[in-house]
């Protein structure tokens, strides 16, 4: 049963396998930059895993932030993960004790994969989640240490890998886009997240679109609730 | 030199309780043995579609429209991967060769 969810959850995880690998090279140099040994990279990529916020933790680190500024700064950037429990509550409802794990490991782009996939036939879908979420922290783990170690290494020009992360929800924006004929929620994601982008700015969006798009799509559940149970019936 | 050892672990602790602890919230809000209420399971129908659309601007936060090169490479890069997805339906090649278009753009062109 596990080997047959680890199959079918491999393939998925590729576009993250490469983003990951290349991100943590970058954490990895960065952090060795300043001064902290591999040792540093694994462990924080083992216990934090999370990627932007373990960039922001280098600066923090370097400039010995104080333990006040280091917990306000993680609860801005990291804000956004409350919407992704939010949204998997019934997906990992019957899953057991490895939820936890699952809920330990939920990164934006690990959350991006299930919340946009269901297991193939035959497959259990709490172990099809499980091995998402574990191998894409494996990448992680990997990348973040061998950036650490062999990073001042790598010649070629990197400049730009980043925007695979963008591809990958780019490419599941579509997948979601195409699965269904209501597109007002997926609408209401973007359309909100760009105003709020326009008024707040870059650093401080990320909560009035959360917020805003809570409220929009609350205010019309009656409506949108509707269209999605007259599509299940069809 | 940089800050001692102790002072690190204590940062890196932080920033590991906060970001689980903001993971786990809405699980401990709404326990899997209780019965869910249906306002949480509308938000689990159509929050997914809003929460990646906003994960793509979130991507793209720091890319200024208004100054060169006006967001082009990154406009150029996401038109080609749409049109290639819509094309091939083809996860990885959409996502890889997206990425490498982009990296040509902002290494050769731009």
């Amino acid at each position: 049963m596990k080997r047959k969810a680890l199959k079918a959850a491999f393939p998925l995880t590729l576009p993250v396998m490469a983003g990951y690998l290349f991100l943590g090279l970058g954490f990895g140099i960065l952090l060795a930059s300043k001064g902290f040994s591999f040792l540093w990279a694994a462990f924080m990529s083992i216990i934090i895993y999370a990627g932007s916020m373990q960039y922001v933790a280098i600066d923090l680190l370097a400039a010995g932030a104080s333990f006040i500024t280091t917990a306000i700064m993680t609860v801005m950037i990291q804000i956004r993960h409350l919407f992704y429990g939010l949204s998997l509550i019934v997906k990992y409802k019957n899953v057991g004790k490895k939820k936890w794990m699952m809920i330990y490991e939920l990164t934006d782009e690990t959350y991006s994969l299930i919340a946009t996939s269901e297991p193939p036939e035959g497959v259990d879908a709490g172990w099809f989640y499980f091995f998402i979420s574990l191998l894409d922290h494996s990448y992680w783990i990997c990348g973040c240490t061998l950036g650490a170690l062999f990073g001042s290494l790598v010649k070629f020009n990197t400049k730009g890998v980043d925007f695979v992360m963008t591809a990958l929800f780019l490419v599941l924006f579509v997948n979601q886009w195409l699965d269904t004929r209501e597109h007002r929620p997926a609408l209401i994601g973007v359309g909100c997240s760009i105003l709020c982008l326009i008024f707040f700015g870059a650093d401080n969006f990320i909560v009035p679109a959360m917020l805003s798009i809570l409220a929009i799509l609350s205010i019309f559940r009656k409506t949108l609730d509707k269209e999605e149970e007259k599509h299940a019936d069809s | 030199m940089r800050i001692p050892d102790s002072q690190a672990l204590i940062m890196i602790f932080i920033m590991t309780a906060i970001t689980f602890f903001i993971r786990v919230l809405p699980f401990l809000l709404f326990p899997g043995n209780k019965k869910t209420p249906a306002y949480i399971l509308y938000l689990g129908k159509v929050l997914p579609y809003a929460i990646i659309g906003m994960l793509v601007v979130y991507c793209l936060k720091d890319v200024s429209p208004l100054t060169a090169p006006f967001g082009l490479p990154e406009l150029l890069a996401a038109v080609a991967i749409v049109a290639v997805h819509l094309w091939k339906r083809n996860t990885l090649l959409s996502i890889g060769g997206g990425t490498l278009f982009y990296m040509f753009l902002v290494q050769c062109v731009f």
